[in-house]
């Protein structure tokens, strides 16, 4: 009898799991089923023609090559600016760490034509590079500065915590030792980092191969050169090719499904490391 | 996308801590380059587009920018945008709340599943988001042959504008919750009920008291991804004006059609809720970092 009690003392469990399941169900899991099952309508060859044409695979390139050095670059850079917000004191610290978040908070489509103001020809960067013969808005490189802007803070915002609970006697042992200040970083503080690091660059990548809005303003979208693979399903629903673009975005949510499986183990190995989800 | 949970004890030390001390203290010139390298990105990736925002939305000076503003279509934009956020916030406020208890209060098969299919949202393409609803309600899609004949339009009308956006912003107050409430356990809702609380004055007196500031937290990203979404309303929308359009989807086609400083001038709204946003984020995290010290100390 107190066993009971102790066990379900709590109401509302099945009103509150079922509204979470009905919920679910009809706003996220029957409408994606939708495209697996629209795909499995096709024959093996229509699939085949409407994933794996030219200007289709031209844009996994772009999508996937321009969404893994974007990845790479915010780690890095991520990882500075990180490192500075935290170990550093300096002024406009915190407005700087504020704004961090501007990504998450500031619409995609307002980041798109931003980027492409300031990367155009006659732009305050645009201009400042044009003599020097580079060029970024209407080209692929402009593709690779939108997904910066969308996937630095998935790396500062991971990494940042960290860093911030590292307890400072690992390196107070390491320089006792005789460690200087880089061998202490390099042995000591880098390995501690690396899952959050990692799944920083995780997220950030994860972000940018679906990244839309941000993205369509400055990449010129010129087939088989600047087009990615969200505007391909975009021009297939246009051409009211329904079942071509269900069959990209199938191999879209096949990628984000595997994605969000290594984002979960590298969460788990994070989890282990600092005994909290980060 | 740290919660506000994780968050709020890390940043209490602050960086002197790291300066003061000489085994974790940098040499001048390192502080010097990581600084100026991490800021320059910064400012280049970040804080150039945020000021060329309101650069170019005042360009052809302030009539021109209000001029903009008070246009009819931008004014049935602003009105279906805040009609979405009102819709979709609240709604996945109470699956957020709905999820959280059942998760953190009780103990049931297929739990970590279930947390990570509410996360599923976040890694779908916003145009895939919105491509579903097509496939569900759109004419040739499940439904279509039904909402025909009865005459219900879905895609390319306010309804799919308003699933797409609950579809995007689905995880976002439930993911703040979860992990807090898993965190603060059961044990003061159980000593209420034993003394005779109703279900829900338990939830009203103890549980809301202890997650509102996460609860906040999690109503403002929502809100701001459900007024700034692109991708997925831009698929299900149809693009009518002054009928269909969102503030975003105002900013696409008034770029498209070269009007510069009346885009920039829509965007520069929703720029300001962006800072709004940040703001009070930055804001519910330092109170519930205070309320959590204070928890402690007691």
């Amino acid at each position: 009898m107190a066993r009971n009690i102790k066990k379900r003392v709590l109401p509302g469990f099945g009103p509150s799991l079922g509204f979470t399941l009905i919920y679910l169900s009809l706003i996220v899991l029957i409408p994606l089923s939708a495209v697996f099952l629209k795909t499995s309508t096709m024959t093996p060859h229509d699939f085949w023609q409407a994933v794996a044409s030219p200007r289709v695979v031209a844009s996994y390139k772009l999508t996937f090559g321009a969404s893994l050095l974007a990845a790479c670059l915010n780690a890095v850079f991520g990882l500075l600016l990180a490192w500075g917000l935290t170990r550093y004191t300096f002024p406009g610290r915190k407005i700087v760490d504020a704004l961090i978040d501007l990504p998450f908070a500031l619409p995609t489509a307002v980041a798109g034509i931003a980027l492409t103001a300031i990367y155009a020809k006659n732009g305050w960067i645009g201009s400042f590079l044009e003599p020097h013969g580079i060029d970024i808005a209407f080209r692929p490189a402009g593709v690779l500065v939108a997904l910066i802007f969308i996937g630095l803070p998935f790396v500062v915002r991971t990494v940042q915590p960290v860093l911030e609970d590292l307890e400072v006697e690992f390196e107070e042992a390491a320089a006792s030792l005789g460690a200087n200040r880089w061998q202490s970083f390099q042995r000591v503080v880098f390995p501690t980092l690396l899952p959050a690091l990692l799944t920083g660059f995780a997220l950030a990548f994860a972000r940018a191969v679906g990244e839309y809005g941000s993205v369509i303003f400055i990449a010129g979208n010129i087939p088989m050169v600047s087009e990615i693979t969200p505007l391909i399903i975009i021009t297939k629903l246009e051409q009211f090719d329904y079942r071509g673009a269900t069959a990209v975005a199938a191999v879209m949510l096949v990628i984000s499904f595997v994605m969000l499986l290594v984002i979960n183990v590298l969460q788990a190995w994070n989890a282990r490391r600092y005994g909290r989800n980060v | 996308m740290t919660g506000v949970a994780a968050t709020f004890e890390a940043r209490a030390h602050g960086a002197a801590k790291f300066e003061a001390n000489a085994a974790t203290r940098d040499a001048s010139w390192v502080r010097f380059l990581v600084l100026s390298i991490g800021l320059s990105y910064f400012l280049i990736f970040l804080l150039l587009p945020l000021i060329a925002v309101f650069a170019e939305a005042f360009r052809k000076g302030t009539e021109a920018y209000f001029a903009a503003l008070v246009e009819p279509d931008a004014l049935s934009a602003i009105r279906l945008t805040l009609l979405a956020a009102a819709i979709s916030v609240p709604l996945n406020l109470i699956f957020g709340l709905a999820a959280a208890w059942a998760i953190a209060k009780f103990e049931f098969p297929g739990k970590n599943f279930l947390i990570t299919l509410i996360d599923l949202p976040f890694s779908v393409s916003p145009v895939v988001a919105g491509l579903i609803y097509v496939l569900v309600f759109g004419r040739q899609g499940w439904l279509g042959g039904w909402l025909g004949e009865h005459d219900i339009r879905i895609i390319f009308a306010v309804p799919g504008i308003v699933l797409a956006t609950i579809f995007v912003t689905f995880p976002f107050i439930a993911r703040e919750l979860i992990p807090l409430m898993q965190a603060q356990g059961r044990e003061e809702e159980e000593a209420a009920v034993s003394l005779g609380s109703g279900g829900f004055q338990t939830f009203w007196r103890v549980t809301l008291p202890n997650i509102k500031w996460a609860l906040l937290y999690g109503v403002i990203l929502c809100n701001a991804r459900a007024m700034g979404e692109f991708g997925a309303v831009s698929v299900v929308s149809g693009h009518i004006r002054g009928e269909t359009n969102t503030m975003p989807l105002h900013v696409e086609i008034l770029y498209n059609e070269y009007q510069f400083s009346a885009a920039f001038a829509v965007a520069s709204l929703l720029a300001l809720l962006a800072l709004v946003t940040l703001v009070l984020k930055t804001y519910v995290e330092w109170r519930a970092r205070r309320s959590a010290q204070e928890g402690r100390e007691q």
